[in-house]
């Protein structure tokens, strides 16, 4: 505090301290990748890629889902699906607060959202991770809201694509939270099987259980550019192997150039370029009958499909 | 201090120190205090009875990963016969975190996989401390996918800290490899038997943990993060281990209580390290049990069970209409 600061009476002081650096709210973003102060209207107009340096900011589950779908024909799967407390989980806080707080907070019930929809006019299930909503993090009602989607793109034949923004398992349900790494790879296996493609978008961050699972194991696997992606965090790596980590690590061009991705796709290109992969794997694919594919079908999809034939 | 004893044994690790020098003093003197001797183990006994008996979650997490206890290699020499390891993922490495090999139970023909930690230092980094890296699992995955073809049964036996946070392990795709396994277990086309042996730690332990059967040892331990890590980040504190422990409900009774397990094995009083034999006898007849009951189910069957018990992990509500 300066000294003519401390001559003011309180009640005239502003507290410009803890406000400086940041913009005011609702009209100016400033980039986290050139620090470059951005309108928030030419932003969300470049879909949240900084127009100076192409920085991918982060997104919501909802914003995602918007930019990628068409507006017709949208409808949500698995929404009703609330998370639950099963262990009484308490840290520094209640999990129960912790989860009232996140849906206050996302306006979401949980980490993952799924719809069937359309992109470009051809019929697909997308599942979109919140990463605001506890980090993204995948506990029993995101590894069942996903295994509703996949069984959805199962019946109907239609692709299934995954955006990923997570930190990883989800803690306070512990081992019910680890499971459903199991249970969403085990979902993947019928659409395997049923020989319906699966496309994995993975954003900034996708790490630990998410990406040890569901993540890495889409037929195509694609990546926002310089998207943090990998099993254990850079800071837990640092305190294990003791050395400085390579520039760019963990990065997504780091994981194109070790093979583990099969692209890296700027945000802007997203639709047209799943569009058209989508259509090269559908072309000559040959349908499974149905009655040779067992799955676990919510009542909802039965009915759903009733209704569409 | 006896490094062979946690701290919370200490008191039994005086008693059996005063028995020990009872029985040099005996020796040396040819005198005869066996009867003080007789009192002094009962009196040993009862207490690693009353200690053990009420163990807290965080005890049981220490002794899950005690130095002495039994590893995968102890239990392949006192469960099965006629071992044949097999080295090696084909395409990089071969990774001595995880042990595979052919063998046999009871004469039945088996494919085991199971973390392997070191006893000593020389032997720890060798084994880097039970923490697999790509390669392991992809041997893993290679010899589960021959089980599968020669129609063997497979037993997995999980003791880890969790797969190795390296960068080779993530250069090479640890998440894929993780992923991969996880994946391809659920549909392998042969019966898999999962047994957490000492610690179970998240992904790593998952990465070789799925399957139509889930056993745990009465003093291990299965979490989806150490007590440390998970201490580490919601409390910002590594003390509060203790408190992320029972927090985290990882015991082989609390996860039971959770509804995992199909079977939680006792260990000998002390816990499995004191009494190889005991322990490896108590897993040998439940794993003979289990496979006696899955290896003439019809595949189809046993898959279609492996899918909806894996479909059932999670709880949660469903409230339409909202």
């Amino acid at each position: 505090m300066s000294w003519f600061e401390k001559l003011l009476p309180t009640t005239i002081r502003t507290e410009r301290s803890s406000k400086r650096g940041t913009v005011p709210e609702g009209l100016w973003t400033k980039c986290p990748g050139c620090n470059a102060i951005l309108y928030n209207t030419e932003l969300e107009r470049n879909l949240s890629v900084c127009p100076k340096c192409e920085h991918h900011m982060r997104i919501s589950a909802r914003t995602r889902l918007d930019m990628f779908l068409d507006e017709e024909g949208r409808e949500e799967i698995g929404k009703h699906i609330k998370p639950v407390d099963p262990l009484k989980f308490k840290d520094t806080k209640k999990y129960k607060d912790r989860i009232v707080q996140a849906q206050k907070q996302t306006k979401e019930n949980d980490a993952l959202i799924v719809m069937k929809g359309q992109l470009k006019g051809n019929d697909i299930v997308v599942a979109a991770f919140d990463f605001k909503f506890m980090g993204g993090s995948m506990g029993s009602v995101v590894g069942e809201r996903f295994v509703r989607g996949v069984n959805k793109s199962v019946e109907l034949g239609i692709p299934f694509i995954v955006f990923t923004s997570s930190g990883g398992a989800r803690m306070q349900e512990s081992l019910f939270s680890l499971f459903q790494m199991a249970k969403t790879s085990a979902a993947l296996t019928k659409l395997s099987e049923a020989g319906i493609p699966y496309i994995s978008f993975m954003t900034d961050p996708t790490m630990g259980g998410v990406s040890a699972s569901l993540a890495m194991l889409g037929d195509i696997n694609i990546a926002e550019p310089n998207a943090l992606i990998g099993f254990a965090g850079p800071r837990v790596i640092e305190q294990t192997v003791r050395e400085k980590l390579p520039e760019g690590f963990q990065r997504s061009e780091f994981l194109q150039e070790h093979g583990a991705i099969d692209m890296i796709v700027d945000r802007r290109e997203m639709c047209n370029k799943v569009s058209s992969i989508l259509t090269l794997l559908m072309a000559n694919r040959v349908k499974t009958p149905a009655s040779n594919i067992t799955l676990l079908m919510p009542i909802e999809a039965v009915e759903n499909a009733s209704d569409q034939e | 201090m006896d490094l062979k004893f946690l701290d919370f044994e200490q008191p039994i690790a005086e008693l059996e120190a005063k028995i020990t020098e009872l029985r040099n003093v005996e020796f040396d003197n040819k005198i005869n205090i066996s009867d003080a001797l007789k009192q002094l183990e009962e009196r040993s006994q009862a207490l690693t009875e009353s200690i053990f008996s009420n163990l807290s979650d965080w005890q049981i997490s220490q002794l899950s990963r005690h130095p002495g206890r039994p590893y995968t290699l102890d239990y392949v020499e006192h469960i099965f016969t006629d071992f044949h390891e097999l080295h090696g993922d084909r395409a990089y490495a071969d990774d001595p975190a995880i042990v595979c090999g052919l063998a046999r139970l009871d004469g039945l023909p088996v494919m085991i996989i199971g973390h392997q930690k070191g006893r000593d230092t020389k032997e720890k980094i060798y084994r880097n401390f039970g923490m697999p890296r790509p390669e392991g699992y992809r041997k893993a995955l290679r010899v589960m996918k021959m089980a599968e073809r020669f129609k063997i049964p497979v037993i997995c036996l999980i003791d880890t800290p969790g797969a190795y946070p390296g960068i080779g392990a993530e250069e090479r795709g640890q998440s894929e490899a993780i992923a991969r396994n996880l994946f391809e277990m659920a549909k392998l086309k042969t019966p898999v038997i999962c047994t957490i042996i000492g610690e179970g730690g998240s992904g790593g332990a998952l990465a070789i943990g799925v399957g139509d059967r889930l056993i745990m040892l009465e003093y291990s331990t299965y979490s989806v993060i150490s007590p440390e890590g998970c201490a580490s980040i919601l409390w910002k504190s590594a003390d509060k281990s203790q408190l992320a422990a029972e927090a985290m409900g990882i015991t082989s009774d609390r996860v039971r209580e959770q509804g995992f397990l199909d079977e939680v094995v006792r260990e000998p009083l002390g816990g499995g390290h004191r009494n190889f034999k005991i322990i490896a006898l108590n897993l040998k007849e439940a794993l003979s049990r289990h496979l006696a009951e899955l290896k003439d189910q019809d595949v189809d069957v046993l898959l279609e069970t492996r899918y909806q018990r894996i479909m059932s992990f999670g709880v949660y509500i469903e409230e339409a209409g909202k």
